[in-house]
């Protein structure tokens, strides 16, 4: 089939109606809202269940949680946990009744896939994936992070208390019949 | 602290006025170059939903001195199969006429008893376009000693179109000169005083129809002239990446860049001088020399506002029509223009004298 093409009237051919179009469209932009974020000043509204950095956490506290089970270091797949445990005889325990707590623990956020493995593994709920996402350092050296640094970037996560329900339960378990 | 001054015969004055109204209008021109890329960028920002470049300085106003430490200290590399002497000539050959033709826009009435011009050349818009003509040595130059296929081509597609936009460009200015009566751009400008039907300014671009069909003209061959959208096939950034210029770097790239830029100027200055009244608005007495400092000033204010106007309008064309085809645009320059151009000079020549007849 051929297609008749209509033929161009003056004003057309004068390119009138694509010099007016062209006007519009650029003007109605010109003073639209523009969509550019200023990145370092303003930053984008990280979801909730982002995986970002993971850091070690605080309990409600102000306690390490983390026991050095090296549970995840273990399922690491880039490897990227390395954790020093107290060892036998020397307990480096800030507080009595403080379980293994570990002597070092550091995250190298250069091989680090935020895959969350040390999240899902974790028995304590010591160590969560938060919501930074532009880690930088100006050397490798700087990307490896320590125990201090690890705690005081996760803060204190007072959302899940598993001693503190372990104890109440166990009180509940006291009298007959259980009532959980 | 004038009196060696005042002791000075006319002619040393006139020589030491000239040399210094010249230095601060190269100034000022290099400003303006500066800035324009500034406003460009930023316009061709905000017509694309963005916000452009707002980090060098309060608003991004020192963004020209970045780009141009950036470009000083870029690698300057010089291919070793090019040939050298025209090489290195092109760029400046780019710049060179856009400076030159400074020299004959009246760019206000009088500071003092300083005319505003630097040379008020009775052959004035001769001068100009013989200097014109010269921008386009430097893209066949660029091209030729590039010594490579691509900037050649880019050279041979370049030359065409400003060869033959050219021809409509010099035809369409002739019927204002034909009203004037003078090649002498401070006397269009005279012509251009006072009012029409009360109120509208006398300007020929809305005068009558046959000087607003030489704007039309005047207008879009300027546009091709200097190498803009919609007529920018010889840069065609998208697709061709470059032309003539591909394979220069550093402050030579600078060059023809600025003279790109300090074209687009000239232009815009040839077009309020020729069609917009120059330095004059037709209400409050301003058409007339300035007898007083602050009168001057302004009048020079009125030529650089008029201007600016012109650079918005070629930015934002820049950014509202694509590009057209080679031969739509060869077809447009010859088969239109240049027979528009003809039969508007005969028109204008038929009216005129019709009318010394009457």
């Amino acid at each position: 089939m051929i297609v008749k093409r209509k033929p161009l009237n003056l004003a057309e051919r004068l390119y009138l109606p694509a010099i007016i179009g062209g006007f519009k469209v650029t003007l109605r932009h010109f003073f639209k809202k523009k969509v550019t974020m200023q990145y370092p000043e303003e930053k984008w509204v990280v979801p909730e269940g982002y995986r970002g950095a993971p850091y070690l956490v605080k309990d409600q506290e102000g306690n390490t949680k983390c026991v050095s089970c090296q549970l995840c270091e273990f399922v690491c797949p880039p490897k990227a946990i390395k954790i020093t445990p107290p060892g036998p005889v020397v307990s480096n325990a800030d507080r009595p009744n403080a379980e293994k707590m570990p002597k070092e623990f550091e995250i190298n956020m250069l091989r680090c896939i935020f895959c969350g493995f040390c999240q899902e593994v974790c028995p304590e709920e010591a160590i969560f994936l938060q919501k930074d996402y532009s880690l930088t350092g100006t050397s490798r050296a700087e990307m490896i992070y320590n125990k201090e640094t690890l705690l005081a970037l996760g803060g204190v996560h007072a959302g899940i208390q598993k001693w503190k329900h372990k104890a109440e339960e166990a009180k509940a378990q006291e009298s007959f019949p259980v009532k959980v | 602290m004038f009196d060696w001054f005042n002791s000075l015969d006319a002619t040393t004055q006139a020589v030491i006025f000239t040399g210094l109204k010249a230095v601060v209008c190269f100034a000022i021109m290099m400003t303006m170059f500066a800035y324009t890329v500034v406003l460009e960028r930023r316009v061709c920002a905000w017509i694309q939903d963005r916000i452009g470049p707002n980090r060098v300085g309060p608003f991004g106003l020192l963004q020209p001195a970045a780009d141009g430490i950036k470009a000083f200290f870029k690698e300057e590399m010089t291919p070793a199969h090019v040939r050298k002497v025209l090489f290195t000539l092109a760029p400046m050959l780019a710049l060179i006429p856009a400076i030159l033709n400074l020299a004959v826009i009246p760019f206000g009435s009088k500071l003092g008893k300083q005319p505003m011009v630097l040379a008020d050349l009775n052959v004035g818009i001769l001068y100009t376009f013989g200097v014109v003509s010269l921008g386009v040595y430097s893209i066949v130059l660029a091209g030729y000693a590039s010594n490579s296929k691509f900037p050649f081509l880019g050279g041979i597609r370049s030359t065409a179109q400003m060869i033959s936009y050219e021809i409509a460009m010099g035809m369409s200015v002739i019927p204002i000169f034909l009203y004037v009566g003078d090649l002498n751009l401070s006397k269009v400008i005279e012509a251009q005083a006072g009012t029409q039907l009360g109120f509208l300014p006398n300007w020929f671009v809305i005068q009558n129809p046959m000087t607003f069909l030489a704007f039309c003209i005047f207008l879009i061959a300027s546009f091709a002239e200097t190498n803009r959208t919609p007529f920018d096939l010889p840069e065609a950034e998208q697709e061709l990446a470059g032309g003539y210029n591909i394979e220069y770097s550093s402050m030579k790239f600078a060059m023809f860049f600025m003279g790109e830029y300090c074209n687009m100027i000239l232009v815009s200055a040839m077009m309020v001088t020729l069609f917009f009244g120059g330095w004059t608005l037709p209400w409050f007495g301003l058409d007339q020399p300035a007898t007083t400092l602050p009168g001057g000033v302004l009048h020079i204010g009125i030529f650089l506002g008029k201007l600016f106007l012109f650079l918005v309008l070629f930015i934002w064309i820049r950014w509202m029509w694509p590009r057209f085809r080679y031969d739509q645009l060869m077809n447009l320059g010859w088969r239109r223009f240049v027979p528009l151009a003809l039969a508007n000079i005969l028109i204008t020549a038929v009216w005129l004298w019709w009318r010394s007849a009457k």
